[in-house]
């Protein structure tokens, strides 16, 4: 029988994946963004868990408050590379030593 | 013994394809990845019975995210080989802060499953929920409890909709053909803008 743990053991082994992800990836941002993805991807599986297993229906609407903070920061991270590619016509971001304060 | 195999299913190709999301050499193949992961996290949370944040997931997420990514990736002209140049090099450190976290994560799931965390006790809508869909629960939750929270998202969703449009808006050259200079053309009025004359037979007329 599937139980809470199950769901938690995919949530941590999909978090763990996007730090991972974030840690191998180091020069290329569009896929530093799918791993931040797949970080909230495992937080919302972790709370939609919670709440099914516990049957109490606020993790839902916290994980809605979730996804909606995710597709903020997906539109808001691709337009700063946007304007970024614009500039230097690269995304390398192990160089960018332009935003000098 | 149904909800096990559809569980095992969709947990496995969750796991596979973040592992090709991250592994992938071609960032398009990563965002298709990407958008199978959340097909299936969207299938394990119909298993355990969220219908809505599941449809939620699908549409916000397959639908405007990952379609998002997919228009960034394909419109910039980027040189993907040369971006994986430390990729070799950061592995092991990687896979050192990986098996880390995965150590702690294991480590307070143990405690959890021992009965060492106590996670406090539901509020009692569940009675509420007894006879009504997912859907309906969570519209009356979100729609008479949190309704703050709600309007909290919709706020943060304008912030970065204008935001986006600022940072990516580009100011056209002035003079430039074809552009429209609204304000001119609303404060433009009759008397300034035509003029009246009677001009002798034979002659013209000079402005």
């Amino acid at each position: 029988m599937i139980g809470i743990e199950h769901y938690l053991v995919v949530g941590a082994i999909l978090f763990v994946l996007g730090v991972l992800g974030i840690f191998l990836n180091r020069k290329n941002v569009i896929v530093i963004l799918m791993a931040v993805e797949l970080i909230l991807l495992a937080v919302n599986i972790n709370l939609v868990a919670f709440s099914a297993f516990m049957d109490d229906l606020v993790g839902q609407v916290f994980a809605m408050m979730v996804l909606t903070v995710a597709a903020a920061e997906a539109a808001i991270g691709l337009a700063i590379l946007v304007i970024y590619y614009r500039g230097r016509g690269t995304i390398a971001v192990d160089d960018v030593n332009r935003m000098k304060g | 013994m149904i909800q096990a195999i559809a569980f095992y299913l969709f947990a496995g190709i969750v796991i596979a394809s973040a592992v090709m999301v991250i592994m992938s050499r071609n960032p398009v193949h990563s965002v298709l990845w990407l958008i199978l992961a959340f097909f299936n996290a969207a299938g394990l949370m119909v298993l355990v019975g969220a219908e809505f944040i599941a449809m939620l997931l699908v549409i916000v997420y397959v639908g405007a995210v990952a379609v998002l990514f997919l228009f960034v990736v394909m419109m910039l002209d980027i040189d993907f080989a040369a971006m994986r140049a430390g990729f070799i090099k950061n592995f092991p450190l990687g896979i050192a802060v990986a098996v880390i976290l995965l150590a702690e994560l294991v480590l307070g799931l143990g405690a959890y499953q021992a009965g060492g965390l106590k996670l406090g006790t539901p509020d009692g809508l569940a009675s509420e929920r007894a006879n009504v869909s997912n859907i309906e629960a969570i519209g009356a939750l979100l729609y008479g409890r949190y309704i703050v929270l709600f309007e909290i998202a919709g706020i943060i969703l304008l912030v970065a909709m204008i935001g986006a449009i600022v940072l990516t808006h580009r100011e056209p050259k002035p003079g430039a053909r074809g552009r429209q200079d609204i304000g001119k053309q609303i404060s433009r009025r009759p008397e300034e803008a035509t003029v009246m004359k009677s001009p002798e037979y034979g002659q013209g007329v000079e402005l």
